[in-house]
């Protein structure tokens, strides 16, 4: 409970801190401090600087926008299209639930990250690229927990008492459905945001993700390198300090809401 | 005027070598209370969810199911929609498990009637409240969930949604099973009332024969998908005439007399996988013959070898 607790109010905090990164940010996170280059913390880099001159602290800061919004849109891309998926073949069953389950498991057989890879090479860098790749990759997992959700709540009384009103199959499944099996699509999809974030981390140390200059922890980890073999940790260890609490935070946060709504399930 | 007639129902499902109804003959006229007893597995449910025709996936249905002279078997899905929000309406046996856990009393009591009935915001919350008073509510429970409820409340609930659109026919598969026994004699006499207030047709499935007695005019035994005995509740309560309907009153413990020994019966109900040549009722029979095995009886009494006779 209080790891859960402390879990909520660091996943909090980071958006926070996103969002006024600009103004928090002590330097130009590009902007270049040569007789700093590999230097540990001082007054005026506190978290020191890399190669390049370029302060941890300003970096880290403004990196955490770019961490957030790319998991984000995986989770909402793949939430939104993975649970139309499920659910549709879940209802519906017979042929569609076979070529839509077969199809996802096919999506299933490619690793996220080579699914990221040959979209990057494909449509070039960007942010949105590795999100769609992502998106894609991650559909499987959501649209095989909404259609499971949807093949067990559809036998619920509670639909037939609609069914007896005269509600169409359609208005039963949209409107009575979805809302009731959506609290744990959605505790999954924040443990998915853990994962995704993860897999963009990796793409963006790869150069995979984002363009060059863009302020990325993943990029960080990779600018880092540098420093560390001169001796100064601090350049490549923060930012990945920052991507294990990160999703550290929110896989705590969306276990335990998945927990509770089990708990209330049951 | 006849409400509902089935006529000649059958209905087969994948996986079982006989048919889970044999040819199910029933009749509910206009204000009529009619019992459909038998014991668990007999058909009684599968027989009124046909009338909303509510099959299980993969069933097949022959005969008819009449609802006002039109076959609901047979319907359009947009016509059998109508006839669903509009004719014929449905109790179920747990509320707590048949009402949206989600969503207020409030937006499962109006939805439908701002949805196919096309009522407008207010007037659909006027009629829910009036049917709220007339289950014994108050308009208090529109802004409660579910959950805040006691199963007897739900319940009322429950015949208020059913009763919103005015239907000629209520369905209520045992509406009283999963309430205790206190809540359940409120909520027969609730329905007992609603019926002569309303007038609407009441087909009432129990397995509880006491209840049947209480409420209904006339009453339908089942058995292994068939009609066995029917009658008026007077008479096939005071004189049954299929060795069934005796056995089932000597197995129900009575306060008139609490010395009686209570008699069960042996044997079991017939499994859905084997086939039936002749009387289903037959293997657990004192009166079964040689005929009873090999030849179907019909007729009220589908029986080869009555009781006395009804009046």
């Amino acid at each position: 409970m209080r790891l859960y607790r402390t879990c909520l109010v660091f996943a909090g905090a980071l958006v926070l801190i996103a969002l006024a990164a600009p103004l928090l940010a002590p330097h130009d996170p590009n902007g270049v401090d040569l007789g700093a280059a590999v230097s540990g913390p001082s007054a005026v880099h506190p978290f020191g600087a890399d190669g390049s001159g370029r302060d941890t602290l300003s970096r880290l800061l403004i990196g955490s926008r770019t961490a957030l919004l790319g998991p984000i849109g995986v989770v909402v891309f793949s939430t939104v299209a993975g649970a139309a998926v499920g659910v549709a073949a879940g209802w519906r069953g017979g042929w569609l639930d076979t070529v839509l389950s077969r199809g996802s498991e096919l999506l299933l057989a490619f690793p996220a990250l080579l699914v990221a890879m040959l979209f990057v090479a494909l449509y070039g860098p960007g942010l949105l690229t590795p999100v769609v790749a992502l998106s894609l990759a991650y559909l499987p997992y959501v649209s095989r927990l909404a259609r499971g959700l949807t093949v067990s709540e559809k036998r619920r009384p509670y639909l037939d008492s609609y069914r007896v009103q005269g509600f169409s199959g359609l208005a039963i499944c949209v409107r009575h459905l979805v809302p009731n099996i959506a609290p744990t699509v959605l505790a999954q999809s924040t443990v998915n945001f853990g994962y995704a974030l993860l897999d963009l981390a990796a793409l963006s140390y790869l150069g995979l993700g984002l363009p060059p200059l863009t302020p990325d922890w993943g990029a960080m980890i990779n600018d880092g390198q540098d420093a560390m073999m001169q001796g100064h940790f601090l350049p490549a260890v923060i930012p990945c300090v920052a991507i294990v609490l990160t999703v550290v935070a929110f896989n705590v946060v969306g276990g335990a809401w998945a927990d509770r709504i089990s708990r209330r399930a049951a | 005027m006849t409400v509902l007639s089935i006529e000649d129902l059958r209905l087969e499902l994948p996986g079982a070598s006989r048919p889970v109804l044999a040819g199910v003959d029933l009749e509910v006229r206009q204000g009529q209370t009619v019992a459909l007893v038998g014991e668990s597995g007999s058909g009684k449910s599968l027989t009124s969810r046909s009338v909303l025709r509510l099959l299980p996936p993969g069933a097949r249905a022959g005969g008819a199911v009449r609802v006002a002279g039109e076959d609901v078997l047979a319907m359009p899905p947009a016509r059998l929609r109508e006839l669903r929000s509009r004719q014929v309406s449905m109790v179920f046996q747990d509320p707590r498990a048949a009402i949206n856990p989600m969503l207020r009393v409030g937006a499962f009591l109006t939805e439908s009637l701002r949805a196919n009935l096309g009522e407008s915001k207010a007037g659909a919350r006027a009629r829910a409240v009036e049917m709220l008073e007339a289950v014994g509510l108050t308009d208090r429970v529109l802004r409660q969930h579910p959950h805040q409820l006691s199963g007897g409340m739900l319940q009322r609930v429950m015949i208020a949604a059913a009763l919103l659109a005015g239907p000629a026919l209520l369905l209520a598969d045992e509406p009283t099973t999963a309430l205790d026994v206190s809540t359940q004699a409120e909520i027969v006499a609730l329905l007992a009332d609603l019926r002569e207030r309303f007038g609407t047709g009441l087909l009432f499935v129990t397995h509880d024969l006491g209840l049947a007695a209480a409420i209904a005019d006339h009453v339908y035994v089942m058995y292994a998908g068939r009609i066995v005995e029917h009658g008026t509740a007077e008479t096939v309560f005071a004189a049954p005439r299929h060795p069934y309907t005796s056995a089932l009153l000597e197995a129900t413990p009575s306060l008139a007399q609490p010395d009686r020994r209570l008699h069960a019966i042996p044997g079991r109900p017939p499994d859905l996988r084997a086939e039936l040549t002749g009387c289903a009722f037959a293997p657990r029979c004192t009166r079964a013959t040689d005929e009873c095995h090999t030849t179907v009886p019909v007729g009220q009494v589908a029986c080869h070898h009555p009781g006395g006779t009804h009046a």
